[in-house]
């Protein structure tokens, strides 16, 4: 078989992005969340809030860790395999990334060391900051790649010259048509995710360790915040949706499935297996009219299909109409648990019930498979564009022999997957051990220029048994 | 004329600012990891961990900064140079991932630990070596048409040089930064190879310049042609005087803990400097010799430079945050001032 070096650089580009979505996704919400708990312990006083920060400050370290190393990748990544790509559209994207790295990346960096190392060199106020300053830039890196990212989807405020794209206005591109739902919607999805695995490894302590006040503060305060988030969620999602319909309503045609040209009173399908080549579903089942009611707000509302643009303009079918059903599955789900536990909680039984806990700890992947699906609902769906309507994907890839692309493939498949592994034995490792008991919290935070510090510590000095 | 010059000649001269930085500041932390081999106690590989650990994130970041201003401000080379150097990129890539989860892993393993320190040490040094070859590369040049051919043009024998080069420079500022930042046993090594590395880097840094010169009569003519050669000159000059001064401060070092005198706060700190400055130094002749090209002879940097709307609008942001970075970077490094102690709790 011929080698596509094409295809090989495009399968690369999207394994090595899917990989780091991850760990941003839950860096975002975790780093929110610490800096709640920082900020609470300093209001009140009360050590649980501390202890809370100082466990989820380990879990946050490392995935943060593996986000930069994998970041790094993909800022090198457009120049090395879609070299075209960068020529051409470096002048709008270039700047865009230029502000990410000067405004959140060395922002970022710059404190992480302080939250993580500075605990006994500043005071708890400063450490605060540090931590306020590293969720912030958590939250503006977002900003810039959202941005970005959406600027492909919904290109606005430029003109091309020789080929080349180039800025009428900046104000135009940034706030392209998509990018206030997209920003919100990954923003939400990023809080969501951070949320549900502190939710589901509260749930799991409850059950399986002795921290429970610690367990019973995390559950309750995460489920607060899933009982607001995920319907929030699904009503900036509703809205993003309907941005889809206005500006690529292919994409949105590939999500519900739709291949008549028009189609009026659309159905939801909540199953169906998209076929490319004959340009139907297979076994149909859905409920009549509600995806045009939902998507025009009437039940005979027409819908633009697939058939509406030439069969090379259209997505893979299939894997845009199945992630977006496994999207807004776990998002149903989520929406469920948080009521459930609104139940619970109101009838006073939440952190005695045993079947509801097991269920909150089973869902701690839950917001990375949903964040992970819904960008393969995104990213698949502009297809074949890059750019959407103005630059093909398949006209932009760096001209490489394919042999070394599979090679870079390759090393990047086996050393992920060896991360990944490490990562979750690493994440399961820390949660099984434990936060540092209470007594050793406030030794902790002694400053290390504090007189009698080394002393009082090389008396007690023991290895640490992990 | 004068005016569209203007915005691409800053933007060359910050990205030379900017892959400076980098190289000193991920420098001294590749270079630890380089070393780190010629250490072999837990106690001295947690110290040189340690030594590091709330700083290689940030000074790695200007590797992302130099990456996208040369995508922001010049993307036709930023398209032609990655594609080009394909394959040391990924490999220093992959080094720069496995010796990065290093950091977060090794303090929380048991068993494990010494696949963490192989996996520091080995990626610390392919990152090195990959970023040698690639200056070797852009030095000696490539032709930008050959994207596509399978051949491994980037493989030479002076390449392959100006890679060890690079690492040995790299352990050259980690020996200098350790001897500030330890004390004892470890400073003493640091300060011991720091001597033998001076040697080889000198060595290294005569050697490329005369192959240099030999092989591109324009940079030939740059530096023996003209009035402005003789200020040119003043850089070898420099360069000799900082390194002879430099290995008297690490002999002193040595001689001092020898007698079980105080070492004193100068000659523990100016080494770093010393050492820092001779990459500065470097880095200016090597600028002189490739200025205006980004690419040699083929990229300069006027061409590859992005429309002014890009430019300008970059601007404020650069000239704005820039300072600001390196305040709280500044910053940083003086909350965890002073040497590195042993019994500072992680996080």
């Amino acid at each position: 078989m011929e080698l596509d070096a094409a295809l090989l650089s495009r399968l690369q580009f999207a394994f090595t992005v899917s990989f780091h979505i991850i760990f941003p996704s839950i860096t975002i919400g975790l780093a929110t969340l610490i800096a709640i708990w920082e900020g609470l312990w300093l209001k009140t006083g009360n050590p649980v809030y501390l202890q809370l920060a100082k466990f989820w400050i380990k879990p946050f370290a490392i995935t943060f860790g593996m986000g930069v190393v994998s970041g790094i990748v993909l800022s090198y990544e457009f120049g090395t395999n879609f070299s075209e790509f960068s020529r051409i559209t470096g002048a709008v994207l270039g700047p865009l990334m230029a502000y990410e790295v000067l405004t959140a990346f060395f922002l970022e960096a710059g404190f992480l060391g302080i939250m993580l190392f500075g605990w006994q060199r500043v005071g708890p106020k400063l450490h605060f900051m540090a931590t306020v300053v590293v969720a912030v830039g958590t939250w503006i890196s977002a900003f810039w790649i959202i941005a970005a990212n959406s600027w492909m989807h919904t290109p606005a405020g430029h003109i091309i010259v020789d080929g080349v794209f180039q800025v009428e206005s900046w104000w135009q591109v940034i706030f392209n048509p998509s990018m206030p739902y997209r920003f919100t919607h990954m923003l939400l999805a990023a809080f969501i995710t951070g949320t549900f695995v502190v939710l589901a490894t509260s749930a799991w302590q409850l059950r399986h360790s002795e921290h429970k006040n610690m367990a019973r503060k995390g559950l309750s305060m995460t489920l607060w915040l899933a009982l607001i988030l995920t319907p929030l969620q699904a009503y900036v999602g509703d809205l993003h949706g309907l941005n889809v319909k206005e500006h690529q309503p292919v994409k949105l045609a590939a999500m519900e499935g739709i291949w008549a040209e028009r189609e009026a009173g659309a159905p939801l399908l909540l199953f169906a297996i998209p076929d490319r080549a004959a340009e139907k579903n297979h076994f149909e089942i859905g409920i009549p009219k509600l995806a045009s009611l939902i998507l025009t707000h009437d039940p005979d509302g027409e819908l633009m299909g697939l058939k509406a643009v030439p069969a090379d303009e259209r997505p893979n079918v299939a894997v845009v109409f199945f992630s977006f059903r496994v999207m807004v599955g776990i998002g149903v789900l989520m929406i469920l648990i948080a009521l459930t536990g609104a139940f619970l909680r109101w009838r006073g039984s939440l952190y005695q019930s045993r079947w509801f806990l097991t269920a909150c700890s089973y869902l701690a992947p839950s917001g990375i498979i949903a964040v992970l699906a819904g960008w393969y609902v995104v990213e698949v769906g502009r297809q074949p564009w890059l750019v959407h309507g103005l630059v093909r994907t398949i006209d932009v890839v760096s001209p490489l022999p394919a042999e070394r692309v599979l090679f870079s493939l390759t090393l990047f498949v086996l050393t992920y997957s060896l991360l990944f592994g490490v990562y979750l034995y690493f994440m399961r490792k820390l949660i099984r051990k434990g936060p540092p008991p209470m007594e050793k919290l406030s030794q902790q935070l002694i400053g290390v220029k504090a007189s009698g510090y080394a002393v009082a510590l090389a008396k007690q000095i023991k290895p640490e048994q992990e | 004329m004068e005016l569209q010059i203007g915005l691409p000649l800053f933007y060359f001269l910050l990205l030379g600012f900017a892959i400076l930085m980098y190289v000193l500041l991920d420098g001294f932390d590749l270079g630890i990891g380089i070393l780190y081999p010629w250490f072999n106690t837990d106690a001295e590989h947690d110290h040189l961990m340690r030594s590091i650990s709330h700083v290689w994130d940030g000074n790695e970041t200007w590797l992302v900064f130099g990456g996208v201003i040369l995508f922001g401000a010049f993307p036709l080379a930023y398209a032609s140079i990655a594609s080009l150097l394909y394959l040391p990129i990924m490999l220093m890539l992959i080094g720069l991932i496995f010796r990065g989860v290093a950091f977060e892993y090794r303090f929380k393993s048991h068993t494990s630990k010494v696949w963490w320190n192989r996996a520091f040490a080995i990626g610390s040094s392919l990152a090195a070596f990959c970023q040698g070859l690639m200056l070797g590369v852009l030095v000696q040049g490539v032709d930008a048409d050959s994207i596509a051919s399978s051949s491994l043009q980037w493989l030479t024998p002076f390449s392959l040089f100006t890679g060890l080069a690079v690492m040995a420079g790299y352990a050259l500022l980690g020996c200098t930064y350790l001897t500030m930042k330890s004390r004892g046993e470890i400073q003493q090594k640091a300060a011991r190879y720091g001597q033998r590395l001076l040697l080889f880097v000198m060595l290294a840094m005569l050697l490329v310049s005369l192959f240099t010169l030999y092989q591109q009569p324009e940079i030939r003519e740059r530096w023996f042609g003209g009035a402005h050669s003789l200020i040119l000159m003043l850089l070898p000059l420099l360069a000799i005087l900082a390194a002879r001064l430099l290995f008297r401060d690490l002999g002193r070092v040595q001689r001092q803990f020898a007698a079980e005198a105080d070492i004193s706060i100068r000659h523990e700190s100016r080494p770093f400097w010393l050492a820092a400055s001779l990459f500065l130094l470097a880095f200016a002749g090597l600028v002189a010799g490739l200025f205006p090209y980004l690419l040699p002879h083929q990229i300069s940097f006027y061409t590859a430079a992005a429309p002014d709307s890009s430019l300008s609008f970059m601007l404020p942001g650069v000239l704005i945050f820039l300072p600001l970075i390196l305040a709280y970077t500044l910053w940083g490094y003086h909350i965890f001032r002073g040497k590195v102690e042993d019994y500072e709790e992680g996080y």
